[in-house]
């Protein structure tokens, strides 16, 4: 029973502890110091960094969508409705989770493995001995940076698995590329693009704030930066498939009241 | 050599201590480590806290610094009782506190030049102030050269020594170090101290040194720096005691379990002390 208390009071802990980093690394925001030139610095690390496997993931998430869906569809004879289904699957979902999976798997660990390394050096410590708030250093241009290029990077996602989609619908399905281009922008509301964007938004906290607070709170020397980097990617992975169903059920009822 | 920065040091009223400990408790999760611990550190002064591995000496400089908090007693820096105020007043207070760590916990991603002139930026101070207040205090530490050269290409003693450049850019009126000569060779070691000396002796920084050699502790006491002939020399005169005195705090079992002059320590014949003595 004391075994239990205790694993239930430091889990507690941990979610006070990550609710507090979150709060302050948004309310930072209103007040300075502000460290502009941190924020660009993540943003290139986090943003033109993830390019490559966002570019090349995409595009191929769009061709396999078409070649899953789009034999299914010559059964019944709606081919053409590929470009539908591709892209209202990319915009609303795919594109975000995968593009939020990819950057968790990229980012959160970096963050994590930094910022531990810092901590277990005693470099935060040294930070917060000169005056500096790491909370305001460290954390928030991680935040601001991540909530800036995510969106950037799934727009750029969703748009080259779209071309993905369309050069393998052309090539396997012989379908037009206009036509299919065209029904994928036509299908496309204001609602599915919000959604998506809802979403990212989203991913991108946790991606940054996870990174940042497994990354502070490392104990145990170079054996718990390792550590607290697998758990970084572990827990913003599964928060980000989590909340992803709980998201998709908000975007459904607000669309449904508001659109 | 000499070190002039526009900074000038807050020092407490006459009579004040500089740092103040009262019935310190602090514990974690494996048990209580410091168990009512008391001292004050008067202006000027330096005091040496001696003790084995484990019995807390780093924490009371993280104390001291406010980058921890006691669990009960008051910890009083300049004045200011630090023990319960908000980070946020605590990150001001820390200003007037240089900090050296043990391993000299530098940015490793800045060069040496960045890490010494970090606080001057976060300061918005002007940056064609910077650099050559940074020299200067390279200068000072005898490392002008590595100016533009990372961490991990120095020494574990010049690290040390950067880190030191670090704390005393802006001529901060107190100055903790955490076992500075730890791990060094005994030649680096006295270097280390030398600068301490020299820290204390022209700029009279109040000081709290945490190590486990004892000699590093009667080097402060009976070693002082002349200005005039930019020496360090054997002097334990009790002028010079006087302008720059040493006590010795040993740590046992999470209390102060000796605290005393030199001399004190020297002639006591308590047989646990006498084992710093062997």
């Amino acid at each position: 029973m004391e075994v239990l208390q205790d694993l239930a009071k430091t889990n507690i802990l941990k979610i006070q502890n990550y609710s507090i980093l979150s709060y302050h690394s948004l309310t930072n925001l209103a007040r300075g110091p502000r460290y502009g030139q941190d924020t660009l610095d993540q943003m290139d690390i986090i943003g033109v960094g993830s390019l490559p496997i966002v570019l090349l993931s995409g595009f191929f998430i769009g061709a396999v969508m078409v070649l899953q869906t789009g034999a299914q569809f010559i059964r019944f004879g709606q081919a053409s409705l590929t470009g539908d289904i591709v892209s209202l699957a990319l915009v609303r979902e795919l594109g975000p989770s995968i593009t939020g999976l990819l950057v968790a798997g990229r980012c959160a660990s970096g963050i994590a493995s930094e910022l531990g390394s810092m901590q277990v050096t005693e470099q935060v410590d040294a930070m917060r001995a000169m005056g500096t708030d790491p909370s305001r250093k460290l954390v928030t241009p991680r935040v601001l940076a991540t909530l800036i290029t995510l969106p950037l990077l799934t727009t750029i996602s969703v748009f080259v698995g779209l071309l993905g989609g369309m050069v393998a619908s052309v090539l396997s399905l012989r379908i037009n590329a206009t036509t299919f281009w065209e029904r994928a922008i036509k299908i496309l509301e204001f609602s599915d693009i919000m959604q998506g964007f809802m979403k990212t938004v989203v991913f991108a906290f946790i991606i940054a704030t996870v990174g940042c607070y497994q990354g502070l709170n490392v104990r145990g020397g170079t054996q718990g930066v390792g550590r607290a980097t697998t758990q970084a990617v572990v827990v913003a992975s599964v928060l980000i498939i989590v909340s992803d169903t709980f998201l998709t059920k908000i975007a459904l009822y607000l669309a449904d009241k508001l659109f | 050599m000499s070190l002039s920065t526009t900074a000038t040091p807050t020092f407490p009223a006459v009579g004040q201590a500089a740092i103040e400990f009262n019935n310190v408790r602090l514990g974690f999760s494996e048990g209580e480590i410091l168990r009512g611990v008391t001292f004050s550190a008067q202006e000027r002064e330096t005091l040496v806290l001696l003790g084995e591995t484990g019995t807390g000496k780093t924490l009371l400089l993280k104390l001291a610094s406010g980058l921890l908090r006691p669990d009960s007693g008051r910890v009083r820096v300049i004045g200011k009782d630090i023990s319960g105020i908000p980070e946020s007043e605590l990150l001001g207070i820390r200003r007037e506190i240089g900090f050296v760590f043990q391993e000299g916990a530098l940015f490793d991603s800045l060069t040496v030049g960045e890490n010494v002139a970090y606080r001057l930026h976060e300061d918005g101070v002007d940056p064609d102030e910077i650099e050559p207040r940074v020299s200067e205090v390279l200068r000072f530490v005898e490392l002008a050269h590595t100016f533009d050269s990372l961490p991990s290409d120095l020494s574990g003693g010049m690290r040390r020594r950067v880190s030191i450049a670090r704390a005393l850019i802006t001529r901060p009126p107190i100055v903790l170090y955490d076992s500075p000569t730890a791990g060094l060779d005994p030649i680096t070691s006295q270097t280390i101290i030398s600068l301490i000396l020299r820290l204390r002796d022209v700029y009279g920084v109040t000081s709290l040194l945490a190590t486990h050699r004892l000699q590093d502790g009667f080097a402060l006491a009976n070693f002082h720096f002349d200005p005039r002939s930019k020496k360090v020399r054997r002097d334990s005169s009790p002028e010079s005691s006087r302008a720059a005195p040493t006590r010795f705090l040993v740590l046992r079992a999470g209390k102060i379990y000796f605290e005393g002059s030199p001399d004190d320590l020297m002639k006591s014949p308590d047989p646990y002390l006498q084992r710093f003595l062997i």
